[in-house]
């Protein structure tokens, strides 16, 4: 079953068409992932998902209704964005960013509901930022920031969660651990996640659905076992490579070809292929 | 011990932090002390009992005189004024995203200046009288920010409107405006070039009751205005996407919140003249303070701005007494330091 949708969905930058005629689904439930070269407009599909580019033609649909016709507040309670690599103001707290994940549920008058102590200290919780509530945004590390953000995002209890590159700039323990809270929010509580990353090996072992993105449009889906091939990474990277199985995981791991050292027991094709 | 107070009932409900309560508290008494002082200061010294007996009902015909006529409408223009450049440049600095933006730095104050001074080279006459009612320069220069303010922002409208863009028009304008007041001072008639160099530099000199009634309902309609609206500075702070992303519609949240923003430096200048840089340290200091949360940070703006005016009128009656210095003089001599400071930082 899907929760978000294009319909004959094309966007564009001034002129040059980014994507064209595209009819997308995004399964319930589930973690789907976006995959693409650099600029080959998948951060621009997430960002109108979430209704922050407007489509030039076509529309998306939110639990089946037309989102650019509905309140903005009220798809705020549905559906999150986390854009990428956000900077919160100089002297922001955590818990003041967090709070802020409230505002779609807010007016002047109400400011601090029971529901939204709740909601923030879950957040908070799930996060494992509880401990850092009081610290300065600015001063955490980057894998404690994004954290926040991402507890910012939880906060505002939406069923759909989209993120774009959630784990640029962050070094590997980080990203594990990023993608990790995502995995458990997703199979504890049922949410839908959908995220751009760069990393193909992380992508497939996180996605129960791989999206690639080329040419306007989406050159395979479905998932990673499936979908993932040597063929595929060629078409859409212009890139050679092996793919053989994750000894850990068991997912599809993508092994690049190109220059290197090669060491005693490596094959003496992988630099020229 | 928590550092916060939940107020909850059924219409309402707040999370107050406490130190930002008592920064608040604080600085109302500071800003009180500072008027009563200020108020005794002057060619007959009044003690601060004294003032406070006078304003109270209870002091003696001399005291109440000079308090009442001549030295309360001058403190209160100070403190309103003060207050209100701050606020502007709170608003500023959340809706354009960057610590160094102020109403300055968007061509308002520009703006004002450059029609004050047309109206008062226009309207001066040989032996430098106005020919028309001083009543009307504030009304020029409010219009001149309000003009000023309209064509930044429909220059800076693209698809909607980013901050860069605006800032960058912001100055640009302003450049212009400043470079056509001073052709105005040249060109214009050389008895109207002291008057017009002091209203550019900003002074409380001489107010009256009279416009401390004009300036007023600005301020209270705008400042509680502008405290309902501190969530959507928040949201707005945290950038366009993800206040979108909230459900907060930015682009007319962002008109309203600038449409605000000039108001409170227009309506100010319009009354102490250009009065430079309050809109920048005011808020900046508040920052530091207090985080920066609007809802502590637009209160604690506000009393920061108020005592920085204060302070560089008290300053400038006394420091060169019996020559009167202009407050702005004062305002831009530690505005013009603290704001290379903030650029170095800000690139360091």
């Amino acid at each position: 079953m899907s929760i978000l949708q294009t319909e004959s969905l094309t966007l564009s930058y001034g002129k040059k068409p980014v994507i064209q005629d595209l009819d997308l689904s995004i399964p319930k439930g589930e973690i789907t992932v976006l995959i693409g070269s650099n600029g080959c407009g998948k951060s621009t599909l997430l960002r109108s998902m979430a209704r922050l580019m407007a489509p030039e033609t076509g529309a998306i649909l939110l639990n089946g209704k037309n989102i650019a016709k509905r309140s903005t507040k009220e798809v705020a309670k549905e559906l999150a964005i986390l854009p990428q690599g956000p900077v919160a103001p100089e002297g922001l707290t955590v818990l003041q960013l967090v709070k802020q994940g409230r505002y779609p549920y807010q007016s002047w008058l109400k400011q601090w509901s029971a529901k939204d102590e709740e909601a923030v200290t879950r957040a908070l919780k799930a996060t494992n930022m509880l401990e850092f509530a009081e610290r300065n945004v600015d001063s955490l590390s980057g894998g404690q920031r994004q954290r926040a953000w991402i507890a910012m995002t939880l906060a505002q209890g939406t069923e759909t969660i989209l993120l774009d590159e959630p784990t640029t700039y962050l070094d590997m323990t980080h990203q594990i651990e990023i993608l990790d809270l995502l995995f458990e929010l997703n199979s504890r509580e049922k949410r839908t996640i959908v995220m751009v990353l760069h990393d193909l090996n992380l992508a497939c072992r996180y996605a129960h659905h791989l999206v690639a993105i080329q040419n306007h449009s989406v050159a395979a889906q479905g998932c990673p076992e499936d979908i993932m091939n040597e063929k595929l990474v060629s078409d859409v990277f212009h890139m050679p490579c092996k793919i053989i199985e994750d000894p850990l995981f068991g997912t599809p791991m993508c092994i690049p070809y190109g220059k290197g050292r090669i060491a005693k027991n490596g094959l003496p094709t992988a630099q020229y292929a | 011990m928590s550092k916060y107070i939940t107020a909850r009932s059924k219409r309402y409900s707040y999370l107050i932090e406490k130190k930002a309560m008592l920064t608040i508290l604080i600085l109302l008494l500071v800003t009180l002390a500072i008027m009563s002082v200020s108020i005794g200061i002057g060619e007959l010294y009044i003690t601060p009992l004294e003032v406070i007996q006078s304003l109270t009902g209870m002091g003696n015909g001399i005291n109440d005189v000079v308090i009442q006529e001549f030295r309360l409408p001058r403190i209160l223009i100070a403190v309103i004024a003060g207050a209100s450049l701050s606020l502007a440049g709170a608003i500023l600095q959340g809706v354009i995203r960057n610590p160094l933006a102020s109403p300055d730095m968007l061509g308002i104050t520009s703006g004002a200046g450059f029609a004050a001074v047309t109206f008062i080279t226009v309207f001066s006459n040989q032996s430098n009288n106005l020919t028309v009612s001083i009543g009307y320069l504030p009304v020029a220069a409010v219009t001149g920010a309000f003009i000023m303010g309209t064509v930044v922002y429909l220059l800076a409208w693209k698809r909607g409107i980013s901050p860069v863009r605006l800032i960058l028009i912001g100055v640009g304008l302003m450049a212009a405006a400043q470079a056509l007041t001073t052709l105005m001072i040249v060109l214009g008639p050389i008895y109207a070039a002291p008057q017009a160099t002091i209203w550019l530099t900003g002074s409380v000199y001489a107010t009256n009751w009279k416009d401390v009634y004009s300036l007023l309902p600005w301020f209270l309609v705008l400042a509680p205005l502008l405290f309902t609206l501190t969530r959507k500075l928040n949201v707005q702070e945290l950038g366009d996407d993800v206040a979108a992303s909230l459900g907060h519609s930015v682009n007319k949240n962002r008109f309203i919140l600038l449409l605000i923003s000039t108001a409170l430096a227009g309506s100010a200048v319009a009354f102490t003249g250009a009065i430079g840089f309050v809109g920048l340290i005011g808020p900046h200091i508040a920052r530091r303070l207090v985080g920066s949360s609007f809802g502590a940070l637009l209160p604690v703006s506000g009393f920061l701005g108020a005592i920085i005016v204060l302070l560089a009128d008290l300053a400038g009656r006394t420091l060169f007494s019996p020559l009167e210095v202009p407050a702005g003089v004062f305002t831009a001599a530690i505005g013009a330091p603290y704001f290379i400071y903030l650029l170095s930082k800000n690139h360091g």
